[in-house]
């Protein structure tokens, strides 16, 4: 099935969850916070999260910013 | 400085972009004595394994995630609420942007997603127009202080408008007043706390100064004096000379 992430469209076989996402994309999981479909899903729920085909999902970080 | 019941020693809150290396940005911090630093969301870059940037920020520091970037009110309380989520404060500082070339604020979208956010238990620091009813709405609306700016972002003019400021600190005594932006070098600073702000935020008037460590010391100085100098009460302005020595035993 297919899924968003950050706006690109990408394959992930059925029965992966959230969490399996971050392991599979190798992000630094204690400062990024996760949004699925438009909301923000807790880091407690990411393991039991499944994602289902067409989800958009937008993963963040901190950056240097002062403003703009 | 107090925001939200939380106490601050330093007035000084400082930006963490537009840095030349991690390195000049960490000694210009520790030079600022600033306690409070602001950081932007973004997307995770997925082609590459970024390290993470929070681990150049000294641990001391209270981050205070920004809204920057953002041109609606969704966008900013959504932005929030992930900053929120990875970072475990309520802290955050609104803004939301209407204009690409000046950068001022949307203060009708600001004021929309301050009282959404507030409703959900955000501290929220606004960065608006140096506008006294707007201010009052934010208060009204529950934000944590009013951050009005001096100039625009990055312009480096310092306070363009003295007079809104200080109608603004004159009406509101009891709001915790941060001026935001436009800050250039340390007299901007020191002009911002004479008129009765309670502290500065900025940026790139540190990260963009030849030697920003020696900027950062100078701009908290330059809040220190400006606060004092508010806080003794300055003289009044004359048109005329007033004599400081006796007038009268001057030898003939």
């Amino acid at each position: 099935m297919r899924v968003h992430v950050n706006g690109d469209s990408t394959e992930v076989t059925g029965g992966t969850t959230l969490a399996d996402l971050i392991t599979q994309l190798d992000l630094p999981a204690p400062r990024i916070a996760i949004e699925l479909n438009r909301e923000v899903v807790r880091r407690s729920d990411w393991g039991s999260t499944m994602l289902k085909d067409e989800d958009r999902i937008e993963i963040v970080h901190f950056v240097g910013g002062g403003k703009n | 400085m107090i925001i939200a019941g939380r106490q601050f020693s330093s007035r000084l809150i400082i930006g963490t972009g537009k840095y030349r290396s991690y390195e000049e940005m960490r000694s210009a911090h520790e030079a600022s004595g600033a306690q409070m630093v602001t950081v932007a969301v973004r997307r995770v870059p997925l082609d590459r394994s970024s390290e993470s940037f929070l681990d150049y920020l000294s641990p001391a520091l209270q981050i205070l995630p920004n809204t920057a970037g953002c041109y609606t009110a969704d966008d900013a309380v959504r932005t929030a609420r992930l900053a929120r989520e990875a970072l475990q404060t309520d802290l955050v500082k609104l803004e939301v942007i209407g204009d690409q070339t000046t950068l001022f604020p949307d203060n009708e979208q600001t004021l929309e997603a301050a009282r959404i956010l507030v409703k959900e238990g955000f501290v929220v620091l606004p960065y608006f127009n140096d506008d006294l009813i707007m201010a009052r709405k934010l208060l009204d609306a529950g934000c944590a202080a009013i951050m009005p700016l001096a100039a625009p972002i990055g312009s480096g003019l310092g306070v363009q408008n003295p007079a809104n400021l200080r109608i603004m600190r004159e009406q509101l005594p009891d709001a915790t007043m941060i001026v935001d932006a436009g800050v250039g070098t340390a007299s901007d600073a020191a002009i911002a706390m004479e008129l009765g702000a309670d502290g500065v935020l900025m940026n790139t008037a540190i990260a963009e100064a030849t030697d920003p460590a020696k900027m950062a010391t100078a701009m908290k100085l330059a809040i220190e004096a400006g606060r004092l100098a508010y806080v003794a009460g300055r003289m009044p302005k004359r048109l005329y000379a007033s004599a400081s020595s006796p007038l009268t035993g001057v030898i003939r």
